[in-house]
C-alpha cells in the first residue's frame, strides 16, 4: 500500500513537470515578457525605459531558460524559468502585481473558500443522491418520468440563472439574507446559507440523473434478482445491495473533486463577495495578473493529481476486491 | 462585397460536412436504421424542429457582407462601409436602427425613467418622455395602446395559423403520397402518432413557434417587443444575434476537437506501446489543469496577441471574429481528453476483436484497419459526444463570457447580455427584460439541445438501445 502510493506521487512528478512547462510556455514564450509589460502600460506611449521599469519590478528582465551573464549555477538559476516556474515546486509563489505574497495570500483564502465549497459538497452529494434512489425505487412510473424531465430542465438553466434569480428573490425581494459579503467565525452562516443553498440547487439537476443512471444500470443486474428472490423488500435491495455497489462509480466522479474544494468556486465567490480563492482567480483575471493565474494554475493541477490518488485509495475501502500493488 | 469571417467558413464547412453525411447515411440502411430510432423519438424530434428554427437564424446571422457607401452628393459611389452586415441584419435593419436614449420597457411607448423636460410655457416637468421609435406611430397612446397591441396580436396570429396550415398541408400531402393512401387517413394516421417519423411531435412544437413567432413579428414592427437596454438597443434584436454566437461555440468548439480525440485515441487504443504511453501522459497532464484555468490562461494570452497586433484585422468585426474562432480553438483543445480516453478504451477493446485479427492476417497496415475498420465502429461515441457538448458548451460561453475570458466585448452573445445586465435587478424600480430574454432564449436552445442529444444517445448507445426499465412494482410481484 505504501509502495503503491509513494510510486503514485513519483508518477505525478512528470505531470507536474508537463503543467509547468505548459504554463511556462504560454505566459513567457506565446508573449514574451515585452509583450505583457506593452499590454499592461497601455499599447499606445509606451517608452522602452518605463517597459524596463515594469519587468524589473517584476523579476522579468531576465532571460527565459540560459542566462549567459551569470556564472556558475547562476547560467540556469538567474533565469525566468528558474524564479518564476521551478520555484513553483517548492510552493514559492512570487509576489502579486499589487505587491503581496501569493502564498500568504492563499492561506488566508483558503478558509473562507473551504465554508462554502465544504457544505456545497456534503449537501450536494445527500441530496441529490437521496433524489435520484427515489427515482430509481420509483422507476417506470410517472413519478420517474416527470423526475427525470425536471432534471432535464434544471440542468438546462445556466448557473448565473440561479444565482442572479435567488440572489434577487431571496436578498433583494424577502430580505432573509444580506446580498453579499462575509464575517468570520459564526457569523459566516449568514452569508453563506444563500450561496451554499444556490450551488446545491444548481448541481441537481444534473447529478440526479447521472446518478438514477448507475442505480438503474445496477439493478439491472443479476445480483438484484438474487436479493429479490429471497425475498427482501425492494427498499432493503435498494439500500443494501445497489447503493453499495454503485459506490465504485459514485466515487470515481466524487473523490477526485474533494482536494479541489480548496479551490473554492469562481463564480458563486464573486457574486457573493466571498474573498475565497475563487473570487481571488477572477480579481486576477480581471486584472491580468498572470503570476497569481500562474500559481492557481499549478495548485489546482497538484489538487487534482492528490484527488486522482484518493480516489484509488477510496476503491480499497468500498470494494475489498480492489488490492493496490 | 460579401465577406467571409473564418467562423463563417467553418459554419459552412459544418454545413456540407453535415449533407455529405446525410447523403452517405441515407443510402446506408443499417446506419439509417438508428437515425429512424431518433426520428421516432417524440421529443426528440419536438426539440429538433425548435433547434432547426435557431439554425436557420444562425446561419441567416453566418452571411455577411459590407454594404456599399451611399454615393454623397456630386460624387460617383465607391467604396465600402467598414461595418461589417449579416442577412439577419438586414432583415432586422428597423430593429437594429431605431434605437432609444436608454431603457424602455416591453411594448412601452415611454421612456422607463424620468426626464425634465421644457413645458411649452417656459416652466420645467419631470415627466416620462414618448420613445423615439417604439409606438411612436399612435397619436394617443394612453388610449390607443390597448387596442393597436391587440390588434396586431390577432393579426400575427393569424398570420401563424396561415403558416401552420401551410405547413401542416405539406406534410400530410407527403407522407399521403409516400405510402399511397388517402388524405384523410394521413391525416388521421399523423395525428395519432402512428406514423414512423413523429410528425405530430414536429407540426405541435411548430403551432407553438409559430403562435409565439406570429405576433413576436406584427408587434416588432410597432414596438420594442423585449424591451431596450441600457444604451437603447433593442432587446429582440440582441437575442436573436446572440444566437449564432452560441450556435458557433457549441459546434466549432467539436469540430476543433474531434481531429485530435479521433485520432489520438484511436491511435493510442491501436498501437499501444510507447506510443499509447505519450498520449496518455498528453491528457492526462492537459486533463490534470483545472478547465476554467486552463482556459483562463489560453484566453489571457490570445488577448495579449490579439492587443499587440492591431494590424492584423481590417474591420472590428474580423478582430472580433478572431476572438470567437480563438475562443473556439481553445475551448477544443481543452475539452478533447474526455472523448479521447473513452475512444482508447473502446479501441482497446475492439482490437482484440476477430474481424480486425482477420484484417491483420489479410496484411492490411494499420492506417487501413484504424480508417477503416475501427473508425466506422467507433463513430457512435463520437456522434454521441458531439451531440451532448452541445449544451454544455452553450452554458459554458454565459459562464466564460461573464467571468470576462468570453467573446469580445462588441459580440453579441447570451453571456455579454447577462453581463451587461447583471446589476440591473438591483435597480429601483427593476430592469429585468435583457436578463429574462437572455435567460429564456439560452433555456430553450440548451433544452432542445439537451432533449436532441438524448434522443441520439437512446438510439445509439448499443448499451441502451432496447433496454426496458422493469418498473419496481413487478419487480416485487415475482
Amino acid at each position: 500500500m505504501i509502495a503503491y502510493i509513494v510510486r503514485r506521487l513519483l508518477y505525478a512528478i512528470p505531470i507536474l513537470i508537463g503543467v509547468n512547462l505548459l504554463t511556462f510556455t504560454l505566459f513567457f514564450v506565446v508573449n514574451t515578457p515585452d509583450d505583457m509589460a506593452r499590454m499592461q502600460l497601455g499599447i499606445k506611449r509606451v517608452t522602452p525605459e518605463a517597459v524596463q521599469k515594469w519587468k524589473a519590478e517584476r523579476g522579468y528582465d531576465k532571460p527565459l531558460v540560459y542566462n549567459e551573464a551569470a556564472d556558475g549555477a547562476g547560467k540556469v538559476t538567474r533565469t525566468i524559468f528558474f524564479e518564476k516556474s521551478v520555484k513553483l515546486f517548492a510552493l514559492d509563489f512570487g509576489r502579486a502585481d499589487d505587491g503581496r505574497d501569493i502564498g500568504h495570500e492563499i492561506k488566508t483564502r483558503m478558509g473562507p473558500s473551504l465554508a462554502i465549497a465544504l457544505p456545497v459538497f456534503l449537501l450536494g452529494l445527500f441530496v441529490t443522491v437521496t433524489f435520484a434512489l427515489l427515482l430509481a425505487f420509483f422507476r417506470a412510473t410517472y413519478l420517474d418520468f416527470w423526475g427525470v424531465v425536471a432534471c432535464v430542465a434544471l440542468m438546462s438553466i445556466s448557473s448565473l440563472f440561479y444565482i442572479i434569480g435567488g440572489q434577487y428573490l431571496v436578498s433583494k425581494v424577502w430580505h432573509l439574507v444580506p446580498i453579499s459579503g462575509y464575517a468570520g467565525g459564526l457569523d459566516a452562516t449568514r452569508f453563506l446559507i444563500l450561496p451554499v443553498v444556490i450551488s446545491v440547487a444548481a448541481g441537481i439537476g444534473s447529478s440526479t440523473r447521472w446518478y438514477r443512471t448507475i442505480f438503474l444500470e445496477e439493478i439491472g443486474k443479476d445480483y438484484v434478482r438474487t436479493a429479490r428472490a429471497k425475498g427482501l423488500s425492494e427498499l432493503t435491495v435498494l439500500f443494501r445491495h445497489v447503493l453499495k455497489n454503485a459506490m465504485i462509480p459514485i466515487l470515481t466522479g466524487v473523490v477526485v473533486v474533494i482536494p479541489l474544494l480548496f479551490m473554492g468556486s469562481l463564480l458563486v465567490e464573486s457574486f457573493f463577495g466571498i474573498p475565497g480563492l475563487g473570487s481571488y482567480t477572477i480579481d486576477a483575471i480581471n486584472a491580468q495578473d498572470f503570476a497569481v493565474v500562474r500559481s492557481m494554475v499549478f495548485i489546482g493541477s497538484v489538487l487534482y493529481i492528490v484527488g486522482l490518488l484518493l480516489t484509488d485509495l477510496s476503491y480499497t475501502l468500498v470494494d475489498p476486491r480492489v488490492r493496490l500493488q | 462585397m460579401p465577406i467571409i469571417l473564418w467562423t463563417d467558413a467553418l459554419v459552412f464547412l459544418l454545413v456540407v460536412c453535415a449533407a455529405a453525411a446525410g447523403r452517405y447515411v441515407s443510402r446506408r440502411e443499417y446506419l439509417l436504421s438508428s437515425w429512424r430510432r431518433v426520428g421516432e423519438s417524440r421529443a426528440g424530434m419536438s426539440a429538433l424542429t425548435v433547434l432547426a428554427v435557431f439554425v436557420l437564424i444562425g446561419l441567416f446571422d453566418s452571411l455577411h457582407y459590407r454594404p456599399r457607401l451611399e454615393a454623397v452628393a456630386g460624387e460617383q459611389a465607391n467604396g465600402y462601409s467598414t461595418e461589417v452586415r449579416s442577412v439577419l441584419d438586414t432583415l432586422l435593419l428597423p430593429l437594429k436602427t431605431k434605437t432609444e436614449k436608454t431603457y424602455s420597457a416591453p411594448l412601452a411607448t415611454h421612456l422607463y425613467a424620468r426626464e425634465t423636460v421644457e413645458m411649452p410655457d417656459g416652466g420645467q416637468a419631470r415627466v416620462f418622455p414618448r420613445l423615439k421609435h417604439g409606438g411612436i406611430h399612435l397619436p394617443d397612446p394612453a388610449a390607443d395602446w390597448a387596442g393597436d397591441v391587440a390588434a396586431r396580436i390577432l393579426h400575427g396570429v393569424a398570420l401563424a395559423v396561415l403558416a401552420w396550415l401551410t405547413f401542416t398541408a405539406a406534410a400530410v400531402q407527403a407522407t399521403a403520397l409516400h405510402w399511397g393512401m388517402r388524405w384523410r387517413t394521413a391525416w388521421r394516421r399523423i395525428w395519432r402518432g402512428e406514423t414512423h417519423f413523429a410528425w405530430n411531435a414536429v407540426l405541435v412544437t411548430l403551432a407553438l413557434l409559430l403562435f409565439l413567432a406570429g405576433p413576436l413579428v406584427t408587434l416588432a414592427g410597432g414596438y420594442h417587443v423585449f424591451g431596450t437596454d441600457k444604451v437603447g438597443q433593442d432587446v429582440l434584436y440582441l437575442t436573436l444575434k446572440s444566437i449564432r454566437t452560441g450556435l458557433v461555440i457549441g459546434t466549432i468548439t467539436t469540430l476543433a476537437m474531434l481531429p485530435f480525440a479521433v485520432a489520438l485515441g484511436i491511435v493510442a487504443g491501436y498501437l499501444g506501446g510507447w506510443v499509447d504511453d505519450v498520449i496518455q501522459y498528453l491528457y492526462t497532464t492537459l486533463n490534470s489543469i483545472p478547465g476554467v484555468l486552463l482556459i483562463a490562461a489560453a484566453v489571457l494570452m490570445m488577448q495579449v496577441v490579439i492587443d499587440t497586433h492591431p494590424d492584423w484585422f481590417a474591420t472590428a468585426a474580423q478582430r472580433a471574429d478572431a476572438r470567437l474562432l480563438a475562443l473556439c480553438l481553445i475551448l477544443g483543445v481543452t475539452s478533447w481528453t474526455g472523448l479521447c480516453r473513452l475512444l482508447r478504451a473502446e479501441t482497446l477493446k475492439l482490437r482484440e476483436f476477430e474481424y480486425i485479427q482477420a484484417a491483420q492476417a489479410f496484411g492490411a497496415s494499420s492506417l487501413r484497419i484504424m480508417g477503416r475498420h475501427i473508425l466506422p465502429n467507433v463513430m457512435h461515441i463520437v456522434l454521441i459526444a458531439v451531440v451532448m457538448d452541445f449544451s454544455g458548451l452553450v452554458l459554458a460561453e454565459a459562464v466564460l463570457s461573464y467571468i470576462g475570458i468570453g467573446v469580445d466585448p462588441s459580440t453579441i452573445s447570451f453571456g455579454s447580455m447577462i453581463n451587461t445586465a447583471r446589476l440591473e435587478l438591483a435597480r429601483e424600480p427593476v430592469v429585468w427584460w435583457s436578463l429574462v430574454a437572455a435567460f429564456a432564449f439560452m433555456f430553450v436552445l440548451v433544452l432542445a439541445a439537451n432533449l436532441f442529444s438524448d434522443a441520439v444517445r437512446d438510439a445509439f448507445d448499443p448499451r441502451l438501445a432496447g433496454r426496458q426499465i422493469a418498473p419496481a412494482t413487478q419487480g416485487q410481484a415475482a
